[in-house]
């Protein structure tokens, strides 16, 4: 791929101008990351401010039987120690609604009321001068828990969650079509128990959150926010009893987001109720070892699943049971993951009939929710698995099962009456079949198969493996901007949208800067700010390019007209011979003779201006854009892994991802997106794990423990295959998302890679892999070549 | 707790604070001094997020209390640029988009100069073995090797 | 994650470093070398030392020099030192060799070799170093010197035959014969982490036979140990490759993992036969990566 750099950006400059949406240009966001002049949570300090510590339980179940706070308040230079009582008015962090019911008893507490339920959960806050000091002072909380087995396995019976409640809150149900007439018809029928690991997005940037209040203005001010800002603001305003147009949060840079970060976590609350109390400003900076303990895990879920087949592995229907692994509370996602889950299990393909039963189930766990591409990457895994199962027992191979069984382009849209994130699963658009096509022609899949078959004649112990998936992204219902030009003819682009360090700044400059006609590099996107704007949707779900760029594309292009309108009255010329070229508003073919500059053009509208009449003043607009669907991308990943065979240990050798975006706004950035989150879904396939002790303690706590891929773990070979060939009819632009594309479907492309590397098929059945299990089945290899 | 007087130099700058000698140098870069670019990811030595240069050496700037860094040559990547010019680096990571949210760029930017600076003849093996000292979240890493490779390969650091 | 307070000491010279020492070690002193282990665990508050005695700015801990038939490395010496052989004969190879397994380069800068020998971590890859090749430990204390075998004095998962008012203030690394072939096989999930089996073999090549062998195995039982048994079956024996299966296969039957999880031992028991099969065909110069015996160019 080819990136233009900064310095040579792409900007339009004449009829003949090159278009700003599909071109790689460099990044707006970069030069203050680069130099050291960001500004993330932990960079934000005020004068007076006070260090908030957590004191968090170290056992995994238990009654709190007592919690002594007077050694700490007896310290000098502390300022208060709370607990549950402390806060008692204060109400659970809340959850985004879904139609999943019957949530509300599982919310999590500030601090903990009465119980534990995992080890990490809050128990008290203190609130010291210094960061040091503080940590120093939570020291000398000491809680009496009375300690009660924990529960650490979904699959185990629920227990009692408290009285009249258990550990299963819902059972997410779904499906359609005659179930068992399809698996009474069947010609075979595939069963697996298949699983998939605890992991976490754990951005390299801990949380953390800054509250002030004013009390000169009453305003209420939290910094360190991310990803849902507006949502977040508008939950504490409730929960604090403060009207949302006097509490505002700030989103500086985010270090990573990955679905955990940004989300309402009892911290956030804490810290701005201390805020109030206390009347100076609070600081709390999540260190490492919480973070791994405190901060949202994902994933863990188990599959029961069985597929009906024809006897030429066409699929009848699906039957799936699983268990997910909720943790101790109910978090902001409800329920969500487990019902995206359900409801995108099925991707590519066509199932006549579908049962799903999900059991949503609390541990004693650190709770859990969303992470890049959840239920998306677990599901993947096991559809990918139960795919090539069916190949096996029909006898076909790996690329012929997929190509009976996807959905044809000529069926789109494709409508499943299933539901997903509280909207119908309609596939938009897709050419399946063709990107399958183009990925194994780009990967060379012919001369791989034969180049692996070569190398195990001589002994290696190497693999190929695919993996296809379809994405959701997009989801509505809505996405404002405002944009503004100011006398200057700097332009001002105000999103509810957030960052999370993927590059939207720059993506919503490009789409504004094309449609406008104006350098990208002129326009200043704000974003993640409450007392900016008065609605937003934040960074998630693959949603900020769709919704918010198509919401710019709006304002951009009523921005246009109006600046259209008054530059005709300025060169006293018809607004449909005129046209807006880098900048400059100039006559359709006239060269630059008579031409005035947008900056001229919005003094020209200023309240001041004399010409301004009576019309609303400023060059500015809105733009709304509105969607009851999600859209759909799609792609496939290949992988070509090496084992070791000493040591059971996998290494990647070649990887691609093929993955249709529907429109690319700036290929760099996707190809980014593409291959960071290959990374983690690599880490979630071979390394990553949070896993416990007996009783409940977490055995991964810092980062020798939690594995995530270094340089040297990343394959070999990357290949990134960007396609175009559906674009959404659900947006003006066609885009897609590619948030989470790159992760996806890793666990299912390494794991069908590595069954094909042992020449056991079926042999994958937990992510991620063991080398210890990979070591155990060469020797049964030997064994049985041997006698 | 006692605090004590050092002299800290950083970027050339001599810098008079007092510290208790258990301060990190980390949190003293960045909360006593007010340099934040130099960033704090976990505070056991893994990340690499903080790393610093030492006297021209790569260093965990939390595995080191600010007492121990008295007298020595401190760099941080506010000392990389040179007015609105961006060093080498830090352009080859621009240009090769080797960073998304950015926060774990100063620190592989102060690990890839300090050792370009000191073995110029790099190969690229030992750009990915070095590299794999510090970790990122967000670019998987592949541009970051090209953008050292890049660097190293025109030999604009040294 | 911020260290409790301590109070720092910054002794001039070797002589004063045990004297404050001897002050503050009832009162949990501790010495303060590299700190690549003491200070993360003094940021999880694992420790938390009342005192730390500061050896950083002692000139003489930094020596390292070749004096009768040793390397003397000193308590300051970095790990990074040896990146580039520190003496021209196999040691220096060695050490060159295996220092690239340690941890991160920004680690080796701090870290030290000393310190790791008296952290005595199972994975240690220098205790691996210092148990195989027979290194003599010298502790200092006002008490006096003493000099300790390298087995005598790691006691096995992190606990040491130092006093608390003893400090580690040289090792000495016999030199190795000029024909001495080595060869360092290490198994860790990632690049740079804790290994989770180690070995190192030495030996000569005499006549197509084996003599001299030295097997020593890390990162699998609560110290590096050398296997007897298998230099019994190697010495004197043509290194073949068969032969280096068998003495793996002895490894694997003596190792007596660590890991409560039956899983875990059982991998690390393989594991053991792993590495040290693999560190005899690269001391054989039989490896089929090529690896045995590259001098490394290491970072200067």
């Amino acid at each position: 791929m080819t990136v233009v750099p900064a310095r040579a950006a792409m900007v339009p400059a004449g009829t003949n101008a090159p278009r700003l949406i599909g071109q790689p240009v460099a990044r707006l966001e970069d030069p203050p990351l680069l130099r050291g002049e960001g500004c993330f949570a932990g960079d934000v300090s005020f004068p007076h401010q006070l260090h908030m510590r957590v004191v968090r339980a170290q056992v995994a179940h238990g009654r709190i039987l007592s919690i002594d706070t007077q050694p700490a308040r007896a310290r000098p230079g502390v300022v208060a120690v709370w607990t549950a009582a402390d806060v008692a008015e204060v109400p659970p962090i809340p959850f985004r609604a879904t139609k999943v019911q019957g949530l509300e008893a599982y919310c999590q507490p500030v601090l903990a009321r009465g119980v534990v339920r995992y080890v990490g959960e809050p128990l008290a806050v203190v609130f010291a001068n210094d960061a040091y000091a503080a940590e120093d002072v939570a020291d000398l909380v000491v809680p009496e828990i009375e300690e009660r087995p924990a529960l650490l396995d979904a699959g185990e019976p629920p227990r009692e969650f408290e009285p009249g409640r258990d550990t299963e809150p819902t059972v997410i149900r779904k499906g359609y079509g005659d179930v068992a007439a399809a698996f009474a018809a069947a010609a075979h029928v595939i069963e697996l128990d298949l699983s998939v690991g605890r992991h976490s997005g754990v951005p390299l940037e801990c949380r953390g959150a800054v509250a002030r209040y004013d009390a000169s203005r009453d305003v209420l001010e939290m910094y360190g926010a991310a990803k849902k800002s507006h949502w977040n603001r508008d939950e504490m305003a409730r929960m604090l009893g403060r009207s949302p147009s006097t509490f505002h949060l700030y989103e500086g840079h985010v270090g990573g987001g990955f679905g955990v970060r940004g989300e309402l976590y009892p911290e956030d609350v804490l810290v701005c109720v201390a805020a109030l109390r206390l009347r100076r400003p609070v600081k709390w900076i999540e260190d490492r070892r919480e973070n791994l303990v405190a901060t949202n895990h994902s994933r863990q879920q188990r599959h029961r699943i069985a597929a009906a087949v024809d006897a030429e592995g066409r699929i009848l229907g699906i039957r799936d049971q699983f268990f997910h692994d909720q943790g101790a509370y109910v978090r902001t996602h409800g329920a969500r993951v487990a019902d995206m889950a359900a409801g995108l299990l099925l991707g590519p393909y066509r199932v006549p009939a579908y049962e799903v039963a999900g059991h949503f189930r609390l541990t004693n766990k650190t709770p859990a929710a969303t992470y890049r591409s959840p239920g998306r990457y677990e599901t993947t895994f096991v559809r990918e698995r139960l795919m090539d199962a069916v190949a096996q027992k029909v006898g076909i191979d790996a690329v012929e099962v997929r190509r009976r069984n996807l959905v044809a382009s000529a069926e789109m849209p494709y409508a499943r009456p299933l539901d997903a994130l509280g909207t119908d699963v309609v596939l938009d658009s897709g050419d399946y079949a063709g990107l399958l096509g183009k990925a194994l022609s780009r990967a060379g899949w012919d001369d791989r198969k034969a180049e692996v078959a070569r190398r195990r004649a001589s002994g290696e112990i190497v693999g190929l493996g695919l993996g296809m998936f379809v994405e959701k992204s997009g989801l509505g219902p809505s996405d404002g901007v405002r944009l503004t030009v100011d006398p200057s003819g700097c332009i001002e682009l105000v999103t509810g949208a957030g960052s999370v360090g993927q590059g939207m700044e720059t993506a919503l400059a490009q789409i504004c800067g094309e449609a406008l006609g104006v350098d990208y590099r002129r326009i200043r996107v704000v974003r993640g700010r409450t007392d900016q704007i008065e609605f937003g949707n934040g960074a998630h779900a693959s949603r900020v390019t769709v919704m918010s760029g198509s919401a710019t594309q709006i304002a951009a292009r009523a921005v246009r007209e109006k600046a259209l309108a008054a530059a005709a009255e300025m060169l006293q010329a018809d607004p449909a011979d005129l046209d807006l070229v880098d900048g400059r508003v100039v006559r359709r073919g006239g060269g630059a003779r008579a031409s005035v500059g947008l900056d001229e053009v919005a003094r020209h509208l200023h309240p001041s201006s004399r010409y301004i009449g009576r019309r609303p003043p400023g060059l500015s607009a809105e733009g709304w854009f509105y969607s009851d669907h999600m859209n759909y991308p799609y792609g496939v990943h290949i992988a070509q892994v090496r084992l070791d065979p000493g040591t059971g240990m996998v290494h990647v050798e070649r990887y691609l991802v093929a993955y249709d975006v529907g429109r690319a706004v700036n290929p760099m950035l996707i190809d980014g997106q593409i291959v960071g989150g290959l990374a983690q879904g690599l880490g979630g396939a071979l390394y990553e794990q949070f896993t416990y002790d007996a009783q409940g303690q977490p055995l991964a706590t810092t980062f020798a423990d939690y594995l995530m891929v270094t340089a040297r773990e990343m394959p070999d070979t990357v290949d990134v295959l960007i396609t175009e060939d559906a674009p959404s009819p659900l947006n003006p632009l066609g885009l897609k998302g590619a948030g989470e594309g790159g992760t996806n479907a890793a666990g299912a492309a390494v794991a069908a890679a590595v069954d094909d590397a042992l020449g056991r098929p079926g042999f994958v059945t937990a992510l991620p892999v063991s080398p210890a299990r990979i070591v155990a089945a060469l020797a049964t290899a030997r064994t049985g070549a041997a006698s | 707790m006692s605090e004590r007087e050092i002299v800290l130099t950083v970027n050339g700058v001599e810098h008079r604070v007092r510290v208790e000698p258990r301060r990190t140098l980390v949190d003293t870069l960045r909360e006593t001094i007010g340099l934040t670019g130099t960033h704090v990811g976990c505070e056991h030595g893994v990340c690499g997020a903080c790393t610093v240069l030492l006297d021209g050496e790569p260093v965990r700037a939390c595995l080191m209390f600010a007492v121990q860094a008295e007298g020595k040559a401190i760099r941080t990547v506010e000392g990389l640029a040179t007015g609105d010019t961006l060093h080498p680096m830090q352009q080859a990571f621009m240009d090769h988009h080797a960073l998304q949210c950015g926060f774990c760029t100063p620190g592989f930017l102060m690990l890839a100069v300090g050792v370009l600076e000191r073995q110029p003849d790099i190969t690229d093996d030992e750009i990915v073995d070095m590299l794999s000292s510090n970790l990122c979240r967000c670019t998987g890493y592949v541009n970051i090797i090209k953008a050292v490779r890049a660097v190293a390969a025109q030999g604009r650091v040294a | 994650m911020k260290p409790a307070p301590f109070v720092h000491h910054v002794p001039r010279s070797l002589d004063e470093a045990v004297e404050m020492l001897a002050r503050v070690a009832e009162d949990d002193g501790r010495i303060l070398a590299g700190g690549q282990t003491l200070v993360p665990t003094m940021a999880l508050r694992l420790a938390r030392p009342s005192h730390l005695v500061d050896i950083n700015t002692i000139p003489e801990l930094t020596r390292i020099e070749v004096a009768d038939g040793a390397l003397v490395v000193g308590a300051c010496v970095r790990h990074a030192a040896f990146h580039r052989p520190v003496e021209p004969g196999p040691l220096g190879a060695l050490l060159a060799t295996v220092v690239r397994h340690i941890a991160h380069l920004p680690i080796r800068t701090r870290g030290t070799m000393c310190g790791s020998l008296a952290n005595a971590d199972p994975a240690s890859e220098w205790c691996l170093v210092a148990e195989t090749l027979g290194a003599m430990l010298e502790l200092r204390s006002v008490r006096g010197t003493r000099t300790i075998a390298a087995d005598a004095f790691n006691l096995g998962y992190l606990e040491t035959a130092l006093a608390p008012d003893e400090m580690l203030a040289f090792v000495r690394l016999p030199l190795l014969p000029a024909t001495t072939r080595f060869g360092f096989e290490e198994v860790s999930r990632r690049a740079g982490d804790y290994a989770q089996a180690m070995a190192l073999a030495v030996c000569e090549i005499e006549g197509g036979v084996m003599r001299a062998v030295r097997l020593g195995l890390g990162a699998v039982e609560g110290k590096p140990r050398r296997l007897a048994e298998a230099e019994a079956l190697l010495e004197g024996a043509r290194p073949e490759p068969d032969l280096f299966r068998r003495a793996g296969a002895v490894a694997s039957g003596l190792a007596e993992p660590v890991e409560a999880d039956e899983e875990v031992a059982v991998y690390k028991r393989h594991l053991a036969g792993v590495v040290v099969e693999r560190a005899l065909l690269r001391a054989a110069s039989i490896a089929t990566d090529g690896s045995s015996h590259e001098i490394i160019r290491g970072v200067p």
